[in-house]
């Protein structure tokens, strides 16, 4: 039997020590008011034990002020921890703008991931510390979670849907990544390795690596064996609208509505375009639902990001 | 009325005799006691599969079960134990028994729909049984969609049928209650002369007949997924599967407040007794209950912060969240008040009532935890949840059953039981739960995640404390089997009021007879009116 025993795990991330601290503060006021709570029966029922067979206790009904100390204080309490947690929790929601992109998929019972130059690999994770990584989220089949205690970092990746979780690793090392949404007969075989690098060994583990084509290059080549290239024309002569630079703008639907051309908006129009129509434009896109992979979508969005925007510079890939 | 005042001394358990006048009984009383039986029966089921899990988790390795099977010891494990034990234990037994007797009625406003209510959960009781017997149920017992409604191979829509019919053993119940209390008080019975105990069964009426039929529905809905491919819970063709959480955390979160809520009416008789004295602040436990199960249905979210869930209804969730801990706060506070200047005894009772009150705190406090949304990130899906409901479904809930269960037990059987035995029970117990589920909050935030199988060798140290513990809980929750049974035929016969307590029920005598009262009982005062020139009597 393994000794090892720790209270805490490894904290490898630039947020898993505010997590830590956040922790802390919670045990501490449990543990005040535990044992306050425990002394105070204990105490009581010590003090105050019955003597007589036929003792009662003395005629106290309440206390108002009393009432409103134990009502007030703990609700004064409890707001620290929502706004402290909020807080926490809002910076954890969303992504710096200046992160490197992974993108990982889950099925059962395994972890794929692809890297932005093209590498893939297998319920294993490398990544540089001191680089801000956001891991886009897509499942095959049932709802997996992507977890990385180390990093104190967690995010359930739901089918017909992208979610996305970041963090910065600090510290290199091997860290566990749990699947902790029960997926099945082998949930707790969907386990793999986070690998926090230096960035130089990072860099050299890349090379190094079996690399395909990059995401984008792979989605290029994905629009055109789609014949996606057909319709969507980046000149706006074909019968789909241009993709060129959609995502993150704002867009204008047939209903009159409009919507922010996310990751979840963009997987919604590929897979299901009749879904939000473009205003201007009539619902003949195929539904490509179960006829292309997550992987495959994600690669196609990589590539959709990658299109000049018009009147730009070109995007950086 | 006058042929039946023989039949009214008679105690409840008299004649007639046979199994007939039981099964088809529409004595509350007797209702009860059906309920005690299966509810028995399915705790030793339930924590069958949970010896199971335990041993698995010995070793890191899955080497006792396969996977399958492990997934669906735990499976079951829920199942049984959350709609089977948990949600009828103290209402469909203490609170059948009690409710009348306390608001001076003579059975629940609608005897025969209680009848029905332990046929209905025997039915969906049975058919939950039956899965064991078609290959099982590896859904975990929350169902979620889509591993439920297009992944799993095992018995699921049978399952499901099974907790659907039972929801309706709940909403009757809930549904006789809430007539109960409000056309069947005796005279003088005011409102606020209630016994607390009633009170919170009233809230968890209100929860029960509010909530069940969504969880039903969903489960119907899970069904119907299942056997006719509707799509609604599927991606493939549009569905969103969060929904479906969205739906089972409805019921499934108040369905806690339908657990503990009856825990700590019980709790609240049990402090005014073995203290001697009032409950302190009356009205402001009496509407904790209420506020508990009015808020418990706007907090369902806080199961959803990582589900991809709108960051902003995440933060609306966990704000309500912490609210709902304020009136359990207020309550553990009022009955800790209680106990100063008290006439404390030290009869097994206070065991069981000093046992709850340590691990409904933990449970609570750790409840704050979950709550707070950057920590739940970290904590979710993992141990620290499941050592976190433990102790308040089990720790809370089952302390608070067994405590009630013994306090109550010579007013419903006539016996007294072996006291001190009584005490070691409660102690094995106390122990015995927080060595089983103290180190699961530590393994929680170490990272391990719920329903392994199989798990990092670093975890194991916690996990065989874990599984230590589980085994002197074992034995501390067998041994009121055997002084509880022994007392039914050796036992001292109880006096009307072994206790020295106040309260309608304890001024019948026990075991009650058929119609529990000689004369319609008229209330002229507050509940737990001990004072100084009242003279106790014991006996």
């Amino acid at each position: 039997m393994s000794t090892a025993f720790h209270l805490l795990p490894p904290s490898a991330s630039s947020i898993s020590t505010e997590v830590d601290l956040l922790y802390l503060f919670l045990v501490a006021v449990s543990a005040f008011f535990g044992v306050l709570i425990a002394g105070l029966v204990i105490f009581f029922a010590v003090k105050y034990g019955r003597k007589h067979p036929d003792d009662v206790g003395a005629p106290i009904h309440g206390s108002l002020v009393l009432e409103l100390t134990w009502t007030i204080i703990p609700f004064a309490i409890a707001m620290v921890m929502f706004v402290w947690g909020a807080d926490l929790f809002f910076r954890l929601a969303r992504p710096p703008r200046d992160s490197m992109e992974v993108f990982a998929v889950g099925k059962q019972w395994m972890w794929k991931v692809q890297h932005p130059e093209g590498v893939r690999e297998i319920n294993t994770l490398h990544v540089p510390i001191n680089r801000n990584v956001r891991v886009t989220l897509g499942s095959e089949d049932v709802i997996h979670d992507f977890y990385v205690p180390a990093f104190r970092v967690k995010m359930d990746v739901v089918p017909g849907k992208l979610s996305t979780l970041w963090f910065r690793a600090t510290k290199p090392g091997t860290y566990h990544l749990f699947c902790a949404e029960y997926c099945g007969t082998n949930h707790s075989a969907m386990i793999g390795q986070v690998i926090a690098m230096e960035p130089q060994d990072y860099e050299t583990w890349l090379s190094g690596g079996a690399s395909t084509a990059s995401p984008a290059v792979a989605g290029e080549k994905l629009f055109n064996d789609f014949a996606c290239s057909t319709c969507h024309k980046s000149d706006g002569s074909g019968r789909g609208p241009v993709l060129n630079g959609v995502p993150g703008s704002t867009v204008a639907l047939a209903d009159g509505s409009t919507v922010v051309a996310d990751d979840n908006y963009l997987h919604e129009s590929i897979v299901m375009s009749v879904a939000k129509v473009v205003r201007g434009y009539q619902p003949i896109m195929p539904v490509f639902q179960g006829q292309i992979s997550e992987e495959q979508v994600m690669e196609l969005i990589a590539y959709i990001k990658s299109l000049k925007a018009p009147g730009t510079a070109p995007a950086a890939k | 009325m006058s042929s039946n005042v023989d039949v009214a001394n008679h105690s409840y358990l008299g004649a007639p005799y046979g199994l007939k006048s039981w099964l088809f009984t529409k004595d509350h009383k007797r209702i009860a006691i059906l309920y005690l039986i299966s509810i028995t029966i399915f705790f030793i089921i339930g924590a069958a599969f949970a010896a199971g899990i335990r041993a698995e988790l010995l070793t890191p390795e899955g080497d006792l079960w396969s996977s399958d099977t492990y997934n669906k010891l735990f499976t079951m494990h829920g199942v049984i134990m959350v709609f089977f034990f948990l949600v009828p234990s103290i209402p469909a037994t203490l609170g059948n028994f009690l409710m009348p007797i306390m608001i001076g009625a003579k059975d629940l406003a609608f005897p025969r729909i209680n009848l029905l209510s332990w046929y209905i959960y025997i039915a969906g009781a049975i058919m939950t049984l039956a899965v064991l017997f078609s290959g099982g149920l590896d859904t975990g017992w929350t169902f979620y969609t889509p591993y439920s409604s297009i992944s799993s191979h095992t018995a699921v829509s049978l399952a499901a049928m099974g907790v659907f019919i039972a929801g309706f053993s709940s909403i009757l119940t809930g549904l006789n209650f809430i007539v109960t209390v409000h056309r069947m008080r005796a005279p003088g019975m005011t409102w606020f002369r209630l016994p607390l105990f009633v009170w919170s069964q009233y809230a968890t009426s209100l929860v029960m007949v509010l909530g069940t039929p969504v969880v039903a529905i969903t489960l119907l809905l899970v069904f119907a997924e299942r056997t006719l491919h509707l799509g609604i819970f599927d991606p493939a063709v549009g569905g969103d599967p969060v929904l479906f959480q969205h739906l089972f955390w409805f019921y499934s979160h108040p369905a806690v407040y339908i657990m503990v809520l009856p825990g700590m009416g019980v709790i609240s008789e049990l402090v005014a007794a073995i203290s001697r004295k009032a409950v302190f602040g009356y009205a402001f436990v009496a509407f904790s209950s209420l506020a508990i199960a009015i808020l418990g249905f706007l907090v369902w979210g806080h199961h959803l912060f990582v589900s991809s869930q709108s960051i902003y209804a995440g933060m609306v969730f966990s704000v309500l969240s912490m609210l709902v801990a304020i009136p359990s706060a207020v309550k553990v506070f009022n009955w800790t008040a209680t106990m100063y200047k008290g006439a404390v005894s030290w009869d097994s009772t206070t065991y069981w009532v000093v046992g709850f009150m340590g691990l409904f705190t933990i449970g609570g406090l750790t409840g704050l935890f979950l709550a707070t949304m950057g920590m739940d990130i970290h904590l979710t899906d993992t141990y620290f949840v499941i050592a976190h409901f433990h102790y308040i479904m089990v720790g809370g809930t089952l302390m608070a059953y067994l405590g009630g269960l013994h306090f109550w037990w010579p007013k419903m059987t006539g016996r007294m039981f072996n006291d001190n035995l009584a005490k070691a029970s409660a102690v094995l117990v106390f122990i015995g739960f927080n060595l089983t589920f103290f180190p699961q909050f530590v393994l929680g935030y170490l990272g391990m995640p719920r329903r392994y199988h199989a798990y990092p060798p670093e975890f194991q140290v916690l996990n065989v404390l874990s599984t230590a513990g589980a085994t002197v809980l074992g034995i501390g929750y067998a041994l009121p089997a055997f002084y509880l049974l022994y007392s039914l035929f050796k036992g001292a016969k109880a006096p009307a009021n072994p206790w020295g307590a106040t309260g309608l029920e304890w001024e019948i005598p026990s075991p009650p007879p058929t119609l529990n009262f000689e004369q319609d009982p008229v209330v002229t005062e507050p509940a737990y009116n001990y004072h100084p020139t009242r003279e106790v009597h014991v006996g």
